[in-house]
């Protein structure tokens, strides 16, 4: 049962899984994956898989949460029964809907709210496999599908978490660093406006430590966003090129 | 939560913090005066009220026996649930718990799980069988902002002041003797929180302020001045630095409030 490591990082400064501290997991997004959404996207980040999937905007449902100024954006978090090791139930726990809060508040600035009055914005994500920093891969592949949607947006945002293992201050804790780890800090950044969309602690961390532990984040962050842009516009090129071969046919 | 507050009196809280002034005569970085009582529910096995301005939030503890969590077999369980009951503002309604109870509860379960405030080992009794749970029961009373800092405070003063009865185990059964003990206590977390009104940052901030500011952000810090858990809220941003500035007028607003309390 306590199959606790004895050091999280060797002799030779490397982790369990063989990364640097400062080095990410291999981050993978696809763009538009779902027909039936307006926008979709899929991550996977580690042994994360996760989708997520925007309608709208479209009609309010129940119809008095309507904004006359603005649209009403709505995000659920789920985890599938499947993506962790004991099942878990598919009623939304208490984890879930504090998360879902957090990622809708952490979108929220990117979006411009008061372009589309008296409607509302579906996000959804469902976690098809959890590896450790579900929320922050979330919200990476929502903002993505955001985007794919059309939704005008002031920046995309980027999700990654550091930590702290022993007494090194580590980038992007997978699930067992997590959970045996002394400290975890996930922060959601929009790049291009280098404003924190989403921050949250748990753990012990001196001051210092903290802001060398966000900082860290931060620049996993920009790196993951090169990789969000490359998708993008990895989807453009490829329907540039399907229309060229219908043409040419 | 929808925000019912006049364009005008917006603008007015934004200028006049903008001039670092408040409109309740504060400064950006005072705190609302800070009254608690201990232990005013007999009934609760320790409880503690909070006024913090016209804030007021009551928490109860309670402790019985269970089961521990299976990755935690020498460990006792800490629950904290929060009610936001509808006599304590227009804008709460009776019901299951909504988002807003329930990122609050966990925010100060984090504080004083993170902070390891309560010396859980000493709560089991059988490994893997039979250890106790306590239970923290936040009952906001009346809401007039700032509910993690002043939940979170009264959570830490109700466990301060909750005694659990005095027990043997004899062949597998629990006998209770006469008597008390105290709840073994190793941490006394507090939380301060800041919120972004324009490019400014303000500490402790009441209803008004609340429904006008861009984000907020909350940090609980342990006995030794490190951070323990931070939470941001509300649906803007902050800049890096402001995360910075915020974690360092937290710490100094945590050591003014450990000097006052006597923690």
């Amino acid at each position: 049962m306590n199959d606790k490591p004895e050091r999280l990082i060797d002799k030779k400064g490397l982790r369990l899984d063989g990364r640097k501290p400062d080095e990410l997991r291999p981050v993978k997004l696809q763009v538009g994956v779902i027909s039936n959404a307006d926008g979709s996207a899929y991550i996977e980040h580690g042994k994360n898989k996760i989708l997520a999937g925007v309608y709208g905007p479209r009609e309010v449902h129940p119809k008095h949460l309507a904004l006359p100024d603005r649209t009403v954006l709505k995000c659920r978090y789920h985890m599938a029964p499947f993506s962790v090791q004991e099942r878990k139930s598919p009623a939304p726990s208490r984890r879930e809907i504090e998360l879902s809060k957090v990622i809708r508040e952490s979108l929220e600035p990117a979006i411009f709210m008061e372009y589309y009055p008296r409607t509302m914005i579906d996000v959804f994500v469902e976690v098809l496999q959890a590896d450790g920093g579900t929320r922050c891969a979330s919200i990476t592949a929502a903002a993505l599908a955001l985007a794919d949607s059309g939704i005008p947006m002031r920046d995309l945002v980027v999700a990654c978490a550091a930590g702290k293992l022993d007494d090194t201050i580590v980038l992007d804790l997978m699930d067992t660093e997590d959970k045996v780890g002394s400290a975890d800090v996930p922060v959601a950044l929009m790049p291009n406006l280098n404003a924190v969309t989403l921050l949250q602690m748990d753990g012990t961390l001196s001051t210092d430590e903290f802001e060398s532990a966000v900082n860290l984040a931060l620049e996993g962050c920009r790196q993951i966003y090169a990789l969000q842009k490359e998708a993008l516009r990895t989807k453009y090129v490829n329907l540039k090129e399907e229309n060229k071969e219908e043409a040419e046919e | 939560m929808a925000a019912v507050i006049t364009r005008v009196k917006k603008k007015q809280i934004e200028q006049l913090i903008a001039k670092g002034k408040r409109l309740d005569g504060r400064g950006l970085t005072d705190y609302r005066e800070i009254k608690i009582e201990q232990g005013i529910i007999e009934r609760a096995e320790g409880s503690a009220k909070v006024l913090l301005g016209r804030t007021e939030v009551v928490v109860g503890t309670k402790i019985e026996m269970g089961e521990p969590f299976p990755d935690t077999p020498n460990e006792g369980v800490l629950t904290v649930n929060v009610e936001l009951v509808p006599l304590a503002s227009p804008r709460f309604e009776p019901g299951p718990p909504d988002e807003n109870s329930i990122e609050l509860a966990r925010v100060v379960d984090r504080g004083i799980r993170e902070s390891k405030a309560i010396d859980l080992e000493k709560l089991c009794i059988a490994p893997g069988k039979k250890v106790f749970v306590v239970f923290v029961d936040v009952y906001v009373l009346n809401h007039d902002g700032n509910l993690i800092d002043a939940s979170a405070l009264a959570a830490m003063a109700a466990l301060l002041n909750t005694k659990m009865a005095k027990y043997e185990v004899e062949d597998g059964e629990v006998k209770i003797k006469l008597g008390y003990e105290p709840l073994p206590i190793k941490k006394r977390p507090i939380t301060v929180t800041c919120a972004k009104i324009g490019d400014k940052l303000v500490v402790d901030p009441w209803l008004e302020e609340e429904q006008v500011m861009d984000a907020r952000i909350s940090m609980a810090f342990d006995d030794d001045g490190n951070i323990c858990a931070i939470q941001k809220g509300g649906s803007g941003y902050f800049e890096p630095k402001q995360v910075f500035e915020a974690a360092r007028i937290a710490k100094e607003k945590v050591e003014e409030m450990r000097k006052q309390l006597n923690w």
